[in-house]
């Protein structure tokens, strides 16, 4: 727990409050920081330079994967790339990527507050995420680990390499993903600004806080399974060997009852997002803002209870296999309440296609295809078919890059003014938002193809009927990297520019934009007392934070 | 709050500059650390299922492996922690109250019980390691029994290694917080650290309840 010994002196009535939080910009300013916003820029580089070097991994996958048989490497390196690309895109990026990142900076802010709760643990967490980081780092180089991000046993306890040493950086990891939620779990509930209910909190509040529920209820029990599993290759202790009386199912049970939520972990954010951009960018009132603030809680509580869909294929029992597709079709409900409501929020409103609105369309197209083929693998006669085909790896991409990342970057484009103080090359992110586009589906569409006429996942080798599929997906995976290259020139080119961007571009209502851009070091010069809802945009606009003018 | 120009130095020096007042920040610390206890809650309920399942599958070796461990040991640990308990509570109660020599009295007395048991499963751990108790295919009892005693033992260990690692941990708290009590920075209007580091002390004083019957006594 963060001991709570302020320098009250450093604050009493400083000069530096005035100044911009970039301002101070030497190094150890940085590495010791307790400001959510620094800590949050920090967050961002960290998974942005993970999210490359997934990306990396993932590039060579496909391009082995353009031709049967060997192309650039043997099927071991194969099995590790793939391997690595999960991993990393896992346990390094998505699920740190909007909560730590993007949330760190924003929740504050929306909330009307001067920090997170515990701003030590919060520094403390980001190094946790680091060494974290730098753990799996080592085990990569140390000979890489080839047993799929999922580590299933009995293959990951019998097979070589530092597989102990990446489940332990997965641990480590968890461990600052728990302090995280703990740490938002608390501002949400004890700093929001006077006026501030419950209600009247931004829609990106309320997906944050029930992710953070997720984390800090899932990620323990992925930590004991983790220690387990390291156990089990250190004594051979048997929990999960068939061969000493273990059960490699409760492996599967132990870990997905962690693994499933944390697919939440990694939409939820996404879906805040979205409740944010379509609003603001649309500049309407939110249609069914608690319909929407409880579907979120709904995704978290449902979360918990569909682990089983994993098993259908494990020797589960066919009860348990019917009650978990049934509980699974469930999600479907407070997803599909979230995408009418943001569907009719656009309706009729004077809608933006700027970087930001370009990027939330996208999220519900692609959000759609990722959520309906959801329900089909949620099926249990049909997912006996689809089991451990391109099918799911094309669902899942769907849902974890298509809707996820997609709305990382709605939130990244959104957010970038606010956090940086400049304005980015709108025309070239169209450019890039739209290669991103095309390249996406050029590159996991033909895998529902594939996945549905047989090609089994992971397999370093396929029959020729199935090449042309994936030469379509591999040059789809070029375009999806062009159209990344493109969004990192101009969002670095925008670095190099002075502070240009107004304080708040989209003319949103949420209190993150009633201060400067980028804000002062602590967020507000004073309190903010609410005047208006997150999303009331029927009303003239009337700043709750004394002073501001937009 | 403009009110604590006067008096309140204490409450002052210890507030974080993004909180509105001491009580804010007081019910926000206690908030993260139930959060905290959950999660300890539920990593320990993955060993808990694990354990259970497998003993469903395996009762005689669940029996045959309890019977290796010292009962004696295992209630006199069980006293001790629950003495430290309510050491602890006194402590917190004496911090609250601004009395500073009971509150380092309490919490001396609630190192000393955690002392204790460490220095009991050192004991109750070297005997086991002399026989060959051990984990998974370490285990060398000559005794013979159903070979999955090795991963009763493999539970054995993981259970009151994690537990035993908490107890340390708490013990490095109480001694940190009993040198700030030592300072005299506690008082009335500021005992957080001890309060927190209390509920840390019974929810690891709790699990050892749950653990002690699980291992000791299974029947």
């Amino acid at each position: 727990m963060a001991d709570i010994v302020a320098t009250p002196k450093s604050h009493a009535q400083g000069d530096h409050h005035d100044v911009d939080y970039l301002h101070d910009g030497s190094l150890m300013s940085w590495m010791t920081t307790v400001d959510h916003k620094k800590l949050g820029v920090m967050y961002l580089w960290s998974i942005l330079f993970m999210f490359f070097l997934g990306g990396v991994f993932a590039l060579l996958v496909r391009l082995e994967l353009i031709a049967p048989g060997r192309t650039i490497m043997d099927a071991e390196q194969y099995n590790k790339a793939f391997t690595l690309h999960g991993a990393i895109m896992v346990f390094l990026f998505i699920i740190p990527s909007i909560p730590a990142a993007l949330g760190n900076f924003a929740l504050p802010l929306m909330l009307g507050a001067k920090d997170v709760a515990f701003p030590r643990l919060n520094l403390a967490s980001f190094w946790i995420y680091v060494t974290g980081a730098l753990i799996a780092t080592t085990a990569m180089f140390t000979g890489g680990v080839d047993t799929g991000w999922t580590f299933y046993t009995p293959y990951s306890t019998t097979t070589d390499g530092p597989v102990a040493l990446m489940t332990f950086a997965a641990f480590v990891l968890g461990f600052s993903s728990i302090l995280t939620g703990v740490n938002f779990i608390a501002t949400v509930h004890k700093l929001r600004a006077p006026g501030m209910g419950w209600f009247k909190m931004p829609l990106f509040v309320w997906g944050i806080y029930s992710t953070a529920i997720i984390q800090v209820l899932a990620t323990p029990v992925l930590a004991i399974t983790l220690l387990l599993l390291i156990m089990e290759r250190a004594f051979g202790v048997g929990v999960f060997d068939p061969k000493l009386g273990g059960d490699p199912v409760l492996f599967q049970h132990f870990f997905w009852f962690y693994s499933h939520p944390a697919v939440y972990i990694m939409i939820l954010p996404g879906m805040a997002i979205i409740s944010e951009v379509v609003p603001t960018m649309s500049q309407k009132v939110f249609f069914g803002y608690k319909a929407t603030a409880f579907s979120s809680v709904a995704i978290a509580i449902v979360s918990f209870v569909v682990w089983g869909h994993h098993m259908f294929t494990s020797g589960q029992s066919q009860l348990a296999g019917a009650i978990f597709s049934f509980l699974t079709f469930l999600v479907g409900i407070p997803s599909a309440i979230k995408v009418f409501n943001w569907i009719t929020t656009m309706y009729k409103g004077s809608v933006s296609l700027a970087a930001p609105m370009l990027y939330a369309l996208m999220f519900l197209i692609l959000f759609g295809i990722g959520g309906l083929t959801g329900i089909f693998l949620g099926t249990l006669s049909v997912d006996i078919h689809l089991h451990d085909t391109y099918f799911v790896v094309a669902h899942f991409h769907y849902v974890m890059m298509g809707s996820t990342v997609i709305a990382f970057l709605a939130g990244l484009h959104y957010w970038w003014p606010k956090m940086f103080g400049r304005m980015y090359n709108e025309g070239a992110a169209r450019i890039g938002a739209i290669l991103v586009f095309v390249g996406f589906n050029t590159t996991f569409l033909p895998q529902f193809l594939l996945g549905s006429r047989g090609m089994p996942r992971r397999y370093y080798n396929y029959l020729p009927e199935f090449q042309f599929l994936h030469q379509v997906s591999t040059v789809g995976s070029w375009i999806l990297g062009l159209g990344f290259l493109i969004m990192a020139g101009y969002l670095f080119a925008s670095l190099r520019k002075p502070f240009d961007a107004p304080s708040n571009p989209w003319h949103a209502r949420t209190l993150d934009w009633q201060t400067s851009s980028p804000p002062i070091t602590h967020n507000f010069h004073e309190t903010p007392v609410l005047k208006q809802g997150p999303y009331d945009f029927f009303k003239p606009f009337e700043p709750s934070v004394e002073g501001y003018h937009e | 709050m403009s009110s604590d120009s006067h008096g309140h130095a204490m409450e002052h020096a210890f507030r974080q500059h993004h909180f509105v007042d001491a009580e804010q920040q007081f019910e926000t610390s206690k908030l993260g650390m139930w959060l905290f206890l959950a999660t300890e809650i539920l990593m320990f309920g993955g060993l808990f299922v694990g354990f259970g399942l497998m003993q469903s599958v395996y009762p005689e070796a669940w029996v045959a492996g309890h019977h290796h461990l010292d009962r004696i040991m295992g209630s006199v640990n069980t006293v001790f922690l629950l003495c430290s308990s309510f050491t602890m509570v006194m402590a917190v109660y004496a911090a609250s109250t601004n009395q500073k020599s009971k509150t380092i009295i309490n919490l001396i007395a609630t190192l000393a019980f955690a002392g204790g048991f460490m220095v009991i499963k050192y004991f109750e751990y070297t005997h086991k390691f002399h026989d060959g108790l051990l984990p998974g295919r370490y285990f060398s009892y000559a005794g013979g029994g159903p070979p999955e005693q090795a991963m009763f033992f493999g539970f054995y260990f993981a259970m009151t290694g994690i537990h035993g690692f908490h107890v340390l941990i708490g013990m490095g708290l109480i001694t940190w917080i009993l040198l700030r009590a030592m300072k005299g920075e506690f008082s009335s209007a500021y005992y957080t650290p001890v309060d927190l580091v209390g509920l840390y002390w019974h929810l690891v004083d709790l699990i050892w309840i749950y653990l002690f019957p699980l291992l000791y006594l299974v029947s």
